[in-house]
């Protein structure tokens, strides 16, 4: 297990990328931290680098620029043996002729581990993931999640690797298994003080997995944090709309006097007195979470109601905009015309997108 | 103009893939097929659209018996989870495609090619090769296919599951507005219980090649007939036990003594299987009936405004989903209320009785 350090990381496809154009780097100078026996998750969407960061950290690619270490020791030009990373891939990679037992076995085999060491290890790690009664079973026999279960027991069987990463791990699984196997892992994490390294563009997944989540778009790191700090406090408006379901409310404003307001209304935003005149486009943001229905506030309209089960999304129309609310189950939704009140502690103002009065 | 499947069923070898099913879809329907992988959602499809012939039933379309009639001869549009799309072709000539194996008058294939490039945003790629699009256009083009033609059915098997979850979220809520013009039978297929919500419409639920309910969607998810559908339709799973009942009493877990509170007040005195829904569970007192039990904590899940707690009792592993970030070390006893008003009650034979 390994502290890993990056520092300044770019990357380009390109062979002779322009030094001065960000367009031609995949990523744009990244530098992350990440501490001996924690949990993390790379989150984004499609396109957003974050596979290319997962190849450059397991030593598949080797970045343009920029310094990686692990432990201290510097890794950048490492081949992938030196490096010691075990992954666990979207699609099961086992050995299908061979024995659930001769599966967890394979990575310590390879190494050269003696019989002795590996049948406690194998059975360790069999009764950590319930996978005890099926040890003499052929792998080929096993449903997806119980082949994926496999594949996340090579990755743990090894005591010497730097980290372990998954990728997309839950792709294939179906949602009532995906809870279990989550909090399985997250389980395994906690017991075994592994380094984890998560990679998903599923926010449930990277926000109940880490305790630290990356959040990347176009190449660049947008916030890293809690999962409690990107809820409650996105950096910029791409985290509030990525993190939660539905996203971030992002309204148009403008301050005056000391005051935010939408469309005329003032309103009680976190923020507002960082505001300076320097800022340009300004908007309001607030989570469906923390809007409500009051007595008195912004006139808005009820457009949709979508039923989520144990809540109500509700869509609203004010002054051209969408504003969205969620409604517990076991309360009516009005119709019409209505009034919409915002909790002002979870209220925050944007200026071009980032947080006004937050360190960039 | 609805399609009635009449006593269906289909078998390959020994193996029987559909059960006896009846099933009547109306025009103008957003119908889901909810289940896991291999309930049967997609040899249903494939049955609907004529690509399989069912064993034994017939299929009714507009009251006419089309038992027997080739996917050809259907008018069918299908949407599968791999993106399929002609890669040579430009994005215009892919959804033009159907239209003109119809031999459509070029004015209107260009019109009808526009329109529907319109309402999937794809307005823009129109002379791009799918290969030169996301994941997430690329099955827009595929759904703009299936879009221009009028077809009278309309089949999507899993059409969102390869895409990203920001991207799912945006088309789940395009998609119902795309249909709402039609007249065509919309049929869905999802392993996801909080997209058959989101969609609203009607949901059939589906296990093992039987389809458990078939109904109103919020209906199938407040009232299931039977603890399958119940649990089809849950995510996280339902929480079950063994309960009996007596006089005013529950008793669960062996020893634990709970009031029966609203839900189950008028049942016989008797052993059931009481069904509890994880957010109707939380480490904190909520609700008018209120059951208390203490559980060993397998590993608390916290998103960025909700807590899941997983948690041991008697054996079996308990899940509370509840408001607010309640952090709980693992191996720690967690204290958990359950809002015994929203359970659900089901007997031996697993059909819901309160």
């Amino acid at each position: 297990m390994a502290k890993i350090s990056i520092e300044n990381l770019r990357h380009s496809y390109l062979p002779f990328p322009n030094q001065d154009r960000d367009e031609d780097y995949v990523l744009k100078k990244l530098s992350i931290d990440w501490q001996d026996g924690g949990a993390y998750a790379l989150l984004g969407p499609s396109g957003c680098g974050k596979t290319t960061l997962l190849n450059l950290i397991s030593g598949l690619l080797f970045p343009t620029e920029g310094r990686m270490t692990f432990d201290g020791r510097d890794v950048t030009r490492a081949s992938p043996e030196e490096r010691n990373i075990a992954q666990v891939f979207q699609f099961p990679v086992i050995y299908d002729t061979m024995t659930v037992y001769d599966n967890l076995a394979f990575p310590l085999r390879n190494r050269g581990v003696p019989e002795s060491e590996i049948d406690p290890r194998v059975k360790e790690i069999a009764e950590m993931l319930d996978l005890t009664a099926t040890l003499r079973n052929r792998a080929s026999g096993l449903t997806a999640d119980g082949k994926q279960k496999i594949s996340l027991g090579r990755g743990l069987v090894r005591s010497d690797v730097s980290a372990i990463m998954f990728d997309e791990p839950l792709t294939v699984i179906d949602p009532h298994l995906k809870w279990q196997l989550r909090s399985k892992l997250k389980e395994l994490h906690q017991r075994t003080k592994r380094t984890m390294i998560y990679v998903t563009h599923d926010q449930t997944e990277a926000l109940t997995f880490a305790d630290q989540v990356v959040l990347m778009n176009n190449g660049e790191i947008v916030q890293q944090g809690t999962p409690v700090e990107l809820f409650e406090k996105p950096h910029h408006t791409f985290v509030g709309h990525f993190i939660g379901s539905p996203g971030m409310n992002i309204l148009p404003c403008e301050v005056k006097g000391g005051k935010a307001f939408f469309a005329g209304h003032a309103v009680a935003a976190e923020n507002t007195s960082q505001v300076t005149t320097t800022h340009t486009k300004l908007e309001l943001g607030v989570r469906p979470e923390f809007v409500s229905f009051a007595k008195t506030g912004i006139a808005a309209e009820v457009v949709k109601v979508s039923d989520a089960g144990r809540f109500r999304i509700v869509e609203t129309r004010a002054a051209g905009s969408s504003i969205k609310l969620l409604v517990p189950e076991d309360e009516t939704v009005p119709t019409g015309k209505v009034k919409l009140a915002f909790d002002k502690s979870h209220t925050q103002i944007y200026a071009n997108d980032w947080l006004v009065g937050q360190a960039r | 103009m609805s399609l009635e499947l009449r006593n269906i069923t289909k078998r390959v070898a020994a193996d029987m893939l559909i059960y006896d099913t009846s099933l009547v879809f109306e025009p103008r329907s957003f119908n889901v097929l909810l289940g896991t992988t291999l309930a049967g959602k997609t040899t249903l499809m494939q049955l609907m659209a004529g690509i399989q012939k069912p064993t034994s039933g017939k299929i009714f379309f507009r009251g006419e018996d089309v038992t027997g009639h080739s996917v050809q001869k259907r008018n069918v549009s299908m949407v599968y989870q791999q993106f399929i799309n002609y890669p040579n072709f430009s994005v215009y000539d892919n959804i033009a495609s159907p239209l003109r194996v119809a031999k459509m008058d070029a004015n209107e294939i260009d019109r009808r090619v526009q329109k529907a490039a319109e309402l999937l945003r794809l307005g823009p790629m129109l002379k791009r090769k799918p290969s030169e699009l996301s994941g997430g256009q690329q099955q827009r083009t595929a759904i703009a296919r299936a879009l221009v033609k009028d077809s009278d059915i309309i089949l999507l098997d899993e059409p969102l599951a390869n895409l990203d979850y920001k991207l799912r979220e945006e088309l789940r809520d395009e998609l119902p507005k795309l249909f709402s013009d039609r007249d065509a039978i919309v049929v869905y297929a999802t392993t996801e219980p909080s997209e058959a919500l989101l969609f609203g419409g009607n949901t059939a639920t589906m296990h093992e090649g039987r389809v458990t309910q078939f109904g109103p969607t919020s209906s199938s998810y407040r009232c299931p007939q039977d603890l399958i559908t119940a649990q089809v339709f849950s995510e996280p799973p339902m929480n079950t036990a063994k309960i009996e009942k007596r006089g005013s009493n529950l008793t669960i877990f062996g020893n634990q003594k709970w009031d029966v509170g609203a839900a189950g007040m008028n049942l016989k005195d008797g052993t059931y299987t009481i069904g509890i829904r994880p957010h109707n569970i939380a480490p904190f007192k909520h609700g008018k009936t209120i059951g208390k039990f203490n559980g060993k904590v397998l590993v608390t899940e916290i998103s960025g405004s909700e807590s899941v707690i997983h948690a041991k009792v008697n054996d079996q592993t308990w899940i509370s989903q509840s408001h607010g970030i309640h952090a709980m070390p693992i191996g720690s006893n967690a204290e958990l209320f359950v809002d015994l008003d929203q359970s659900l009650f089901f007997d031996h034979a697993g059909r819901l009785v309160s």
